[in-house]
């Protein structure tokens, strides 16, 4: 315990949560919210790289770029919910399998 | 020293285990709740890192909106959850094997991997001693001055998101009566009186 945390700890934590997320789309692929969710776990795992990889280099850009990334987690979240609402409106369930049906 | 490295397993195994059950809860509001957990605890991460502001703006962006966003959601819907959760196990084989392999190949990838000694030089913006500027600031010089068209792009692409989830949840119901202020305010006489000559002694 007395080696001091650093780069590679969190790279680790960083690496297992997006094999998480990875893991979660596959195992979920009935259910869209769930896989909604590991998206955002995969993002949450890229940013965590960025901002060990910037306090680690000391630079600031990283953490700059994890803000966008939190932006861009934002809008994409949103905009999913509101199709998932409007196809749940349309067909009555969720199913990820049926939604080839909508074609045009 | 020992409080941070205890305290850096602590929040990074309570966010694995988090992550764990987001992806494997039964219900889906459970999932919503551990993300919630997951959340937190990698904002502790991030402040044991160092990054203080990306910290807040994480429990306040993802816990407070995106999180929530999800359990309204998951609440509203009614969906019938067990119905989805079939082919759960049909799906366990391969998804823990693509799992395996990615985070084998990512394991290799950090196992032989070392930062380049001249990388720490090469800093676009070197981050400021943190008894001088706090990371708020340190951030914010950087973000409003050379990142800041960047800037307005994510500010952009968060009014598009917006408009987008309104026009695709906004319907007209059909057989509601509601009010228009413009059609109400553009009637002219013409069209809204009759002036009937009755004669006397005879109904109109």
């Amino acid at each position: 315990m007395t080696e001091a945390i650093g780069l590679n700890h969190y790279l680790v934590v960083a690496a297992i949560l997006f094999t998480l997320g990875i893991f979660g789309i596959f195992l979920n692929r009935k259910n869209v919210i769930i896989i909604l969710m590991s998206i955002e776990l995969m993002l949450l795992a890229v940013n965590i790289n960025l901002v060990a990889f910037s306090t680690h280099l000391g630079d600031l850009v990283g953490q700059v770029f994890a803000m966008f990334i939190l932006t861009v987690a934002a809008a994409e979240a949103a905009i999913g919910l509101a199709i998932l609402v409007v196809y749940f409106r349309n067909r009555g369930s969720i199913a990820v399998e049926d939604i080839n049906l909508m074609k045009g | 020293m020992i409080v941070e490295t205890i305290a850096f397993y602590l929040f990074s195994a309570i966010t694995i285990a988090a992550a764990v059950m987001v992806v494997s809860a039964r219900n889906p509001v459970h999932s919503v709740l551990f993300l919630i957990l997951a959340f937190f605890n990698s904002a502790a991460l991030f402040v044991l890192m160092g990054a203080e502001f990306l910290a807040m703006i994480l429990v306040v962006v993802y816990v407070g909106a995106v999180a929530v966003l999800f359990l309204f959601v998951v609440m509203m819907l009614d969906i019938n959850f067990a119905e989805l959760r079939q082919g759960f196990l049909q799906y366990l084989p391969i998804g823990g094997l693509i799992g395996l392999i990615l985070f084998v190949e990512l394991a290799a990838v950090l196992g032989a991997w070392v930062v380049a000694p001249e990388a720490a030089q090469m800093a676009q913006r070197p981050i400021p001693a943190s008894s001088e500027v706090s990371n708020t600031l340190a951030l914010g010089r950087v973000l409003y001055t050379d990142y800041a068209f960047l800037f307005q792009l994510a500010g952009l692409i968060l009014l598009v998101a917006m408009i987008g989830a309104i026009v695709l949840t906004l319907r007209q119901r059909e057989g509601v009566r509601k009010q228009s202020i413009a059609k109400q305010v553009s009637r002219s006489r013409e069209e809204s009186i009759e002036i009937k000559d009755v004669p006397t002694g005879s109904g109109a």
